[in-house]
């Protein structure tokens, strides 16, 4: 089987190592017979509908993320499409933010967003860094923890009724405030989790690839584990990180 | 208000905190002589410095700072006497325990960590200043690129105007600010028989200053140093004052090139390996030039420098020979892959990371370092510090076997595996980050194959 990954602005949003997430998805996909192929889409390339099985949008600086905005959010119909048809979507930090609303700068000065994440994200005073650990439930009754570290300006707000990612174990969160963090629609996950996100935690790669794969249409049989030894080690690490040295205000 | 305190009676309780730091075996008192000073008197690092007939000069780069330093010192020790940091404790405290340190010191040389720059400059005010490079560093401790670079234009548009500027022309955002300062020089490479094929995976600055769009390279370096072109808006790479031409790298043992300076040339010879060494060599011969040193005295020093502290170190350990390489950003690890594949690539390696503050409590910056060329060619590979699962990680999903990666929790235990695995007469690579080499030099300082760093000073 044959999936295809579209990977936004791998040029310009990759500050915090988010190729790690690309090759996780690629090693894991392999490994249960599955090739994967990753597609840039860059500055004015058309997103085509239905060519892709889940879309990546990484994070940049301000500087870079200010750069590709506008295109973004040009191609903003076109994502929600995609998600809409069940194409799985990861987007960490300011991907995330990107995905909301918009994005208004400590300025005033505003960044268009694309509205697929039902936030919207201000610029806060001091930045929120350091290690994180989540709660989250993604299938019902199947209880999983992420662990990442964050770090971002930005406080997002997500709108009444909206469904975060998880439950803010130790660390920041969206806000710093909310006790959440990231948000989920359907197939699509936002987050400002990075690390990267899914070599300590397997189980959402797993998760993003189940989705990509029933985007295609193929059997939802579950997919067989994996001797993920070193994977829990390091996610053991940072998650004992979070609960240490986890940032709050 | 609290009464000052003498400046002499201050000095003499923290110059007797160095020998208790000393003493109680917590350090070499290369910081909390500075710390007690500066709680004893805050302008204390102000005062220190304006008693140095000769005046300072400052150094900061993400990547070489202390190399740079060091390399400068050497060109300079023969004429004057120096207070320098050497050790790399650059914050303020650094910079003032190695002014207390020094008695009847001539010149400051200290290298200053990025983001302190500012506050040094602003307190000591140099009579030099050379910035080396910005690249992506320790972002949950200095925030954005961009941050650290406004610091910097600050810092530069304080500088006296006689005070002289050294900057790396081939970085976009530290060769602008020569043109925001009467009295700069500029250095850069000019070779591009040593171009790299493309920019790095997470190059930075590569989109122009000026309107955004992406540079044209005629030939990158190191990251995104190189000679670079904007075509929309013609921003470009500044004139270059003191270039090298003709380089001829030697695997691991050293680089050659032809030194251009406004004053002459001179054939240079290094003993130490790789472009990124070129680039500090640059830096230091442009410095010291500014504060008076002859084309003579650059040459010479140059020639003599071997190697910074922890920075490609060779420790000899019985019959094997352990060779280390700090690494502690994307940038500077591409750097040590690079020379070490092409002087050989190793068989065997020690990869150890920390996630200290002064490592970077972040980790992800692992995955962006290009180490397939030097896993391409390891048969074998140990892991250790605190985050070693997660180098491990990085290496598996590179596609290096699970099973040739041995993951050990102690970096002494790990130096043991490692030399275990070597075979006699042989030589063992070691990347550490930062307190991991710290932790690496305390255990062969205390096993006596390496003298202490503050008995270096010497």
């Amino acid at each position: 089987m044959k999936l295809v990954v579209g990977h936004l602005y791998p040029d310009y949003l990759n500050i915090y190592a988010d190729r790690g997430n690309i090759a996780v998805l690629t090693r894991r996909a392999a490994w249960r017979g599955i090739e994967l192929t990753v597609e840039p889409i860059g500055v004015g390339d058309r997103v085509r509908p239905g060519a892709h099985d889940l879309l990546y949008v990484g994070g940049g600086q301000d500087r870079e993320q200010a750069l590709i905005a506008p295109d973004l959010a040009a191609k903003g119909d076109a994502i929600k499409e995609a998600v809409a048809g069940g194409a799985a979507l990861l987007a960490v930090c300011g991907g995330y933010q990107l995905l909301g609303r918009f994005y208004r700068e400590r300025s005033g000065e505003q960044l268009p967003g694309v509205g697929l994440f039902p936030h919207q994200t201000l610029a806060g005073e001091r930045r929120m860094i350091g290690d994180v650990l989540l709660e989250c439930e993604l299938e019902p009754g199947a209880r999983r923890t992420l662990a990442g570290f964050e770090n971002h300006a930005g406080r997002t707000y997500l709108d009444e009724g909206a469904e975060p990612l998880g439950r803010v174990v130790a660390g920041f969160g969206n806000d710093g405030e909310s006790g959440y963090e990231g948000c989920r629609v359907g197939p699509a996950i936002g987050t400002y989790l990075h690390g990267p996100l899914l070599p300590r935690n397997p189980w959402l790669a797993d998760w993003l690839l189940a989705r990509a794969r029933e985007h295609k249409g193929a059997d939802p049989t579950p997919f067989e584990e994996l001797p993920d030894e070193l994977e829990r080690e390091a996610h053991a690490v940072s998650a004992q990180r979070a609960r240490d040295r986890g940032g709050r205000f | 208000m609290r009464p000052r305190l003498p400046l002499v009676a201050g000095v003499a309780a923290a110059r007797a905190a160095a020998g208790l730091s000393r003493l109680v075996g917590t350090g070499g008192g290369t910081t909390v002589p500075g710390k007690l000073l500066t709680l004893l008197d805050p302008t204390a690092l102000d005062r220190l410095a304006a008693r140095l007939p000769r005046g300072s000069a400052l150094v900061s780069a993400t990547n070489g700072k202390t190399t740079t330093a060091a390399m400068a010192a050497e060109v300079l020790s023969p004429r004057m006497r120096l207070a320098h940091n050497r050790s790399g404790a650059n914050l303020v405290s650094g910079v003032t325990s190695a002014l207390l340190a020094t008695r009847d010191a001539e010149l400051g040389l200290f290298e200053v960590d990025e983001a302190a720059l500012a506050e040094v400059a602003r307190r000591i005010r140099p009579r030099a200043l050379c910035l080396g490079n910005l690249f992506r560093d320790q972002l949950d401790r200095y925030g954005e690129l961009e941050l650290v670079a406004e610091r910097w234009r600050g810092a530069v548009a304080e500088l006296a105007a006689g005070a002289a500027l050294v900057v790396n022309g081939d970085d976009p955002q530290v060769g602008d600010l020569a043109r925001k300062h009467p009295n700069a020089l500029v250095f850069g490479l000019d070779d591009p028989r040593h171009a790299a094929p493309a920019l790095p995976h997470a190059a930075d600055s590569k989109w122009c200053l000026v309107c955004g769009r992406p540079y044209v390279y005629a030939a990158a370096y190191v990251g995104h140093l190189g000679a670079y072109r904007c075509e929309n808006c013609g921003h470009a790479r500044p004139r270059l004052d003191v270039v090298a031409r003709g380089i001829e790298l030697d695997g691991l043992e050293g680089v050659e090139f032809d030194l251009h300076t406004p004053d002459g040339e001179r054939h240079v010879r290094l003993r130490v390996p790789g472009l990124y060494n070129v680039y500090n060599a640059l830096g230091a011969a442009a410095l010291a030039l500014s504060l008076g040193a002859t084309l003579d005295d650059v040459h010479g020093g140059l020639a003599r420098f071997s190697a910074a502290f922890g920075r490609f170190e060779r420790i000899v350990i019985g019959d094997k020979t352990v060779l280390v390489l700090l690494v502690k950003n994307p940038a500077g690890a591409n750097e040590a892959v690079r020379t070490l594949v092409a002087g050989g690539p190793p068989r065997l390696a020690v990869l150890a990371l920390n996630d200290a503050i002064a490592d970077g409590r972040d980790v992800s910056w692992i995955w962006d370092v290009d180490f397939e060329p030097l896993l391409d060619g390891l048969e074998r590979l140990v892991v250790t510090g605190e985050r070693a699962a997660e180098l491990a990680l990085r290496c598996k999903y590179a596609g290096f076997p699970e099973s040739a990666i041995e993951v050990v929790g102690d970096v002494g235990a790990a130096l043991d595996r490692g030399l275990e695995l070597t075979p006699a007469g042989g030589g063992l690579v070691v990347l550490p980050t930062y307190t991991a080499m710290l932790r690496l030099r305390k255990i062969v300082t205390e096993r006596g194959y390496v003298r202490p760093y503050w008995e270096r000073a010497a």
